[in-house]
């Protein structure tokens, strides 16, 4: 090419990034898991965030703590149940993710954690807390293998009737073809 | 759960039969009945037919990568499935979503809301023997799929919300051909309303039938439309304001009779107010950026979210754990129609086999989504 390319037009000014806002202190949060520390003194909590809270307990008294945050806190709605393999340090966790549709907490979303160990893990079901969640542990028993007791029904939900592999959503299963 | 007694005098008299899976209105998903004659004694849902393992899927992809499988669980409400995973992975990872960007995403998970009602009310009147609602609705619902087409280039997985904003801009004409569709489906909700929704026919299959009073609703944990039509309002759009709602004008659609008419009269409601939403949005729309440049591979950094949304079914939320990989550590889809799903076996009660579809399809459950 031996004709000069033409000069750029003039580039607008890039905008410029604003600088990170100093996130305010998620106070709700806090005031929650005092009052949940307060009555638990053994709960650890995991996060805040302004809309969030995630507390975990020991399986033997998740069900107290569900209760209390259901009726005294108001968290009577629940919205999911997920588990987490944490193949590193052999545990699996359960949280039950529970909003509430009573005013004052409507955006809010408390996640009431456990963790068991990866052999045999068996914790009590939350049924009577939250009826909402018996597919939810249904699958969660399913997919990790962990024991509901109390549980009405733990066939598969979503997996084959015939399903013998490992559960699925286990870290050491491997899709096939992976 | 336990059989009623005063339909189980003996147990022969008790036939199990089973509704589905070969799609006869219920869509890969069977319903195990317990017959008592006409009477249903019991029921039990039985889903996972079209599990395909989302969240195992997830495991294997970077945070690109996941978004065009994780909107195949309900395609026709694509948007509203990706909206909280966007927002979730944005949260982890800290963007400043452009505004121009926020308004899109409103924008056409509004259009996926009406795509989507459109389809359960379609279905709703094919259940109950009106074959009209099923030949307007799928004809007018493609006016909003040709909306959706200008502004995602597909007519139903769009792969449109993406972290970090939109994946392009609107174009103008969209805009204009958009606020057009606006008043012309104002006009046309009249029609429905009359034709269908009050129509005496209807009304006779679906008044008082299914009653789910609030109090069971929010036990069950039921959400969206079924919660609503139970007369809790509880709607994230006005109670956990995401992207730019809180600068739009929108009322939340409310009943109280907790019926099969009330579920699918509030779809109706929810559309007049997702017009209402699209309206003010596209003449709102600022000027800017509509995505961040996050590159093929996003870096998010190690931590834990829960996002939800409110999608045209109910409460879409996602359980993100990261630990600074590429790839989600584990990701949990929340999805309305399996929130919904427990509500089934609970409304199954005591009904005739004849109203079983009705109740059925006002759940407004979709098989694929609840099984991911």
């Amino acid at each position: 090419m031996s004709q000069a390319t033409p000069p750029a037009p003039p580039q607008p000014p890039k905008p410029q990034a604003a600088p990170p806002q100093p996130k305010p202190e998620p106070a709700r949060a806090k005031g929650l898991s005092a009052q949940i520390v307060q009555r638990f003194p053994d709960v650890k909590v995991d996060w805040m965030k302004e809309r969030r809270l995630k507390v975990t307990t020991k399986p033997a008294r998740i069900k107290e703590l569900a209760m209390f945050a259901r009726d005294d806190l108001g968290f009577d709605h629940i919205s999911t149940v997920s588990g987490v393999d944490w193949i590193a340090s052999n545990e699996l966790e359960v949280v039950y993710f529970a909003g509430s549709v009573k005013p004052g907490w409507v955006d809010f979303v408390v996640g009431i954690a456990e963790r068991v160990a990866r052999e045999n893990p068996v914790v009590p079901t939350l049924i009577e807390v939250w009826p909402g969640a018996e597919y939810n542990e249904r699958e969660t028993h399913e997919m990790f293998g962990i024991n509901f007791q109390g549980h009405p029904d733990q066939s598969h939900l979503l997996l084959p009737e015939d399903w013998n592999d490992l559960p699925p959503l286990r870290k050491d299963y491997v899709s096939p073809g992976r | 759960m336990t059989v009623e007694s005063e339909y189980s005098p003996d147990a022969d008299r008790i036939m199990a039969v089973s509704l589905g899976p070969q799609h006869p209105g219920a869509g890969h998903f069977r319903i195990k009945l317990w017959l008592d004659g006409d009477f249903l004694v019991r029921a039990e849902p039985d889903a996972g037919y079209v599990h395909r393992g989302e969240e195992k899927m997830a495991e294997y992809r970077n945070y690109t990568q996941n978004v065009p499988h994780l909107e195949r669980p309900v395609i026709l409400d694509s948007s509203n499935i990706l909206l909280p995973y966007a927002i979730g992975v944005d949260e982890l990872m800290g963007n400043n979503v452009p505004p121009r960007a926020q308004y899109l995403r409103v924008i056409m998970s509004e259009a996926n809301r009406i795509i989507s009602h459109m389809y359960f009310l379609g279905i709703l009147g094919i259940f109950v023997g009106h074959s009209t609602m099923i030949e307007w609705s799928m004809g007018d619902r493609d006016f909003w799929i040709d909306f959706a087409e200008r502004i995602g280039g597909a007519r139903v997985t769009f792969a449109y919300v993406i972290p970090g904003g939109v994946r392009n801009d609107i174009p103008q004409y969209a805009i204009e051909k958009g606020l057009q569709t606006c008043d012309w489906f104002e006009k046309r909700m009249d029609e429905y309303e009359k034709i269908f929704l009050k129509n005496p026919l209807f009304l006779e299959r679906s008044e008082g039938i299914g009653v789910l009073p609030s109090a069971d609703a929010v036990a069950l944990g039921a959400t969206g439309t079924v919660l609503r039509a139970s007369g809790v309002k509880h709607d994230l759009r006005r109670d956990e304001p995401y992207c730019v709602y809180p600068e739009l004008d929108f009322d939340v659609a409310v009943l109280k009779e907790g019926d099969s008419w009330a579920r699918a009269y509030v779809a109706l409601l929810e559309m007049r107010e997702s017009v209402k939403i699209i309206r003010q949005a596209l003449k709102k729309l600022p000027q800017g950026p509509v995505r961040l440049k996050l590159g093929p591979q996003p870096r998010v950094p190690a931590g834990e979210v829960y996002s939800r949304t409110e999608a045209a079914r109910g409460e879409m939320s996602y359980h993100i754990v990261s630990d600074g990989s590429p790839r989600p550590y584990r990701l949990k889809i929340g999805t309305p129609s399996f929130k919904n799903l427990r509500a089934l076996p609970f409304l199954l009660r005591k009904v005739h086999v004849a109203d079983i579809p009705v109740i059925y399809w006002s759940l407004n459950y979709w098989p694929v989504e609840a099984d991911r």
